[in-house]
């Protein structure tokens, strides 16, 4: 086999990989916007927060330190315990949980029947509120995440794919993982929606209020759970993003590759964040790797917003989005 | 007509048991404007009651008040029974209240089948974890569930839509799938919020064979609101008259139409 056509293959199935974790954010949006009809601006923040507060709780780190410091003129900056990784990712959720219901209770319970773009500001107030309050919760320098996830060339592949074409594939353990991980996740979350009553009270609440409480549904219980698997999803895009590149304030812009990625797959489509995350990290990869050298590379940055520009233009409800129909 | 704390028997002979729902003197406002002024009737079980007035008289805000979508300020509300705290919406449909809406308010993404689904809520228990844990039961419960909302399918005849997004339908077919999803909650009380408007002849005379059905068959308790006069007239068994949040008269159909304050605020002076 041509060595060109290896690369190729091996570029596309990176992008895939890659695909996968812009998935995972977009999934979180998904969620949302199905349950509730608002676009959350702060998911992005949300997986910040989410990988902060997972870093602080396994590294014993305590909370508003500097601010403490500061304001008492201690000098404490860790309790001096490392809570085991799957413990710390049980607490974090919880935090996360947490987080969803003061969201409602002094957000979303305050904006009812409010119109979409009143609850898009609230969300963008959140996300800058966030994000300093994760600076001061957690400080602001670059931490290393690590939840006991394999990282680093996968052997195993390499091998195989040398004995059958010559040329070892370069796939990464941590994308593998990510990829089974958001498998998982995206099964579990299908299954709640389509075979819980809870999940049927989600989708009730996102078509109609008025009728989704006067067949006994609690908006309330069901903002707080919508909200709740969100900030779980976060948390899964947070890990996975801060085990690759580590625990950073630039993470929360990964929100930015996800909009692409939900106009290619549509706002309201569980399967259309995925196949959208998937084309977009597949067509990254493989622009830049066939077309990039020609216009001189860095074709990464802008590639996926171009793809959604012409969606935009020719099929704006995207692939798997509901159409949009306008009785008159 | 004779009114007791037994009941009383219609002219077509079905006897209607004791008082189920009586508002006592409530008043509702919004900020300056009075929207129900000092009202007090009563529903009897197994009753078709209805409560007409021209436009803007308060009739969907007492449907609101009696579904706990508004509080109101002063008056009493007493349910089976028992003087009713104020609940949120949410709640009152556990305590047995369904309702339909004046403009249609279905969850249109969904299919038929899942929107009366929606209706069963208040009649299944298992939890999430106990669904995640316990599969079978939380099945069984589900085939329990689904076996009433076919029976209620078959008994509007939608069998044929059952698959299809709502949002699709015909206006007249979503209303029939919002009547099966408040029968679904196998209510005590059911409100109907003007079940025929905007429909045809045809499928005005669908709805009143439905809902004489529904009451005949199942003994549903309905409250309903409507705009036409005859049809108000042929399925009632008592009529609250409404006019500018004001009761101006109460009774059968027959004392309705002779009321004089009636006719003149509502049916006009007639013309022969």
């Amino acid at each position: 086999m041509p060595e060109q056509l290896l690369w190729g293959m091996e570029a596309a199935i990176n992008g895939l990989m890659a695909g996968v974790m812009y998935s995972l954010v977009a999934l979180g949006f998904v969620l949302i916007f199905k349950a509730s009809g608002i676009f959350n601006y702060a998911q992005g923040v949300m997986a910040l927060f989410a990988a902060l507060t997972l870093v602080g709780i396994q590294n014993g780190q305590v909370p508003f330190a500097h601010l403490i410091n500061a304001m008492f003129g201690t000098e404490i900056h860790h309790f001096g315990w490392h809570v085991p990784a799957l413990l710390a990712i049980i607490l974090a959720a919880g935090v996360m949980v947490l987080f969803a219901i003061i969201v409602e209770r002094y957000i979303l319970k305050h904006l009812v029947n409010q119109e979409p773009i009143i609850l898009f500001m609230a969300t963008i107030g959140l996300a800058y509120f966030m994000e300093g309050f994760g600076d001061l919760m957690w400080g602001s320098d670059i931490k290393k995440l690590d939840v006991g996830l394999v990282q680093g060339i996968n052997l195993t592949i390499d091998e195989v794919t040398y004995d059958w074409f010559g040329y070892g594939f370069y796939i990464d353990n941590l994308d593998i993982s990510a990829a089974i991980i958001a498998a998982i996740l995206v099964g579990v979350l299908v299954l709640f929606s389509q075979y819980t009553k809870q999940g049927r009270a989600m989708r009730a609440v996102a078509d109609d209020h008025q009728a989704a409480l006067s067949v006994g549904i609690s908006l309330r219980f069901i903002w707080v759970l919508v909200w709740s698997i969100a900030g779980f999803v976060a948390l899964v895009a947070g890990v996975m993003w801060g085990a690759k590149s580590g625990v950073q304030f630039s993470l929360s812009l990964i929100a930015l590759k996800a909009l692409p990625v939900l106009m290619l797959g549509g706002f309201t489509s569980i399967p259309g964040a995925i196949v959208g995350g998937l084309i977009i990290g597949m067509g990254e990869k493989l622009f830049e790797f066939t077309i990039g050298p020609m216009i001189g590379g860095a074709t990464e940055n802008w590639f996926a917003y171009m793809l959604a520009l012409l969606f935009l233009v020719f099929r704006p409800q995207g692939l798997f989005g509901e159409k949009i129909i306008e009785r008159v | 007509m004779s009114l007791d704390d037994t009941g009383y028997t219609t002219p077509d002979g079905r006897t209607i048991g004791g008082v189920v729902m009586e508002m006592k003197n409530i008043t509702l406002k919004f900020g300056g404007v009075t929207a129900i002024k000092d009202i007090s009737f009563d529903i009897r079980e197994g009753e078709i009651r209805a409560i007409i007035g021209p436009n803007g008289a308060g009739k969907s805000s007492m449907l609101n008040v009696i579904n706990g979508f508004y509080h109101p300020q002063e008056g009493e509300i007493w349910y089976k029974g028992a003087r009713r705290q104020a609940m949120k919406p949410h709640e009152i449909a556990y305590q047995g209240i369904a309702r339909t809406f004046q403009n249609i308010a279905l969850f249109n993404g969904m299919t038929t089948l899942d929107n009366i689904m929606t209706g069963r809520l208040t009649h299944m228990k298992s939890g999430i974890l106990a669904q995640a844990i316990w599969k079978g039961a939380a099945e069984r419960e589900e085939s329990a569930n689904r076996q009433k909302v076919e029976e209620i399918i078959d008994f509007l005849e939608i069998q044929s839509i059952r698959k299809t997004p709502v949002g699709r339908l015909p206006y007249g077919l979503q209303k029939r799938v919002e009547l099966a999803r408040a029968l679904a909650a196998e209510p005590s009380l059911l409100l109907l919020d003007e079940p025929m408007a905007g429909m045809n002849v045809e499928e005005k005379e669908d709805m009143s064979r439905f809902i004489l059905d529904v009451n005949d068959e199942f003994g549903t308790t309905i409250a309903l609101i409507e705009h036409d006069m005859g049809v108000v007239m042929d399925i009632s068994d008592r009529v609250v008259v409404m006019d500018y949040g004001k009761k101006i008269g109460d009774g059968t159909p027959d004392e309705v139409r002779a009321n004089q304050e009636v006719i003149d605020a509502y049916l006009g002076v007639a013309h022969d």
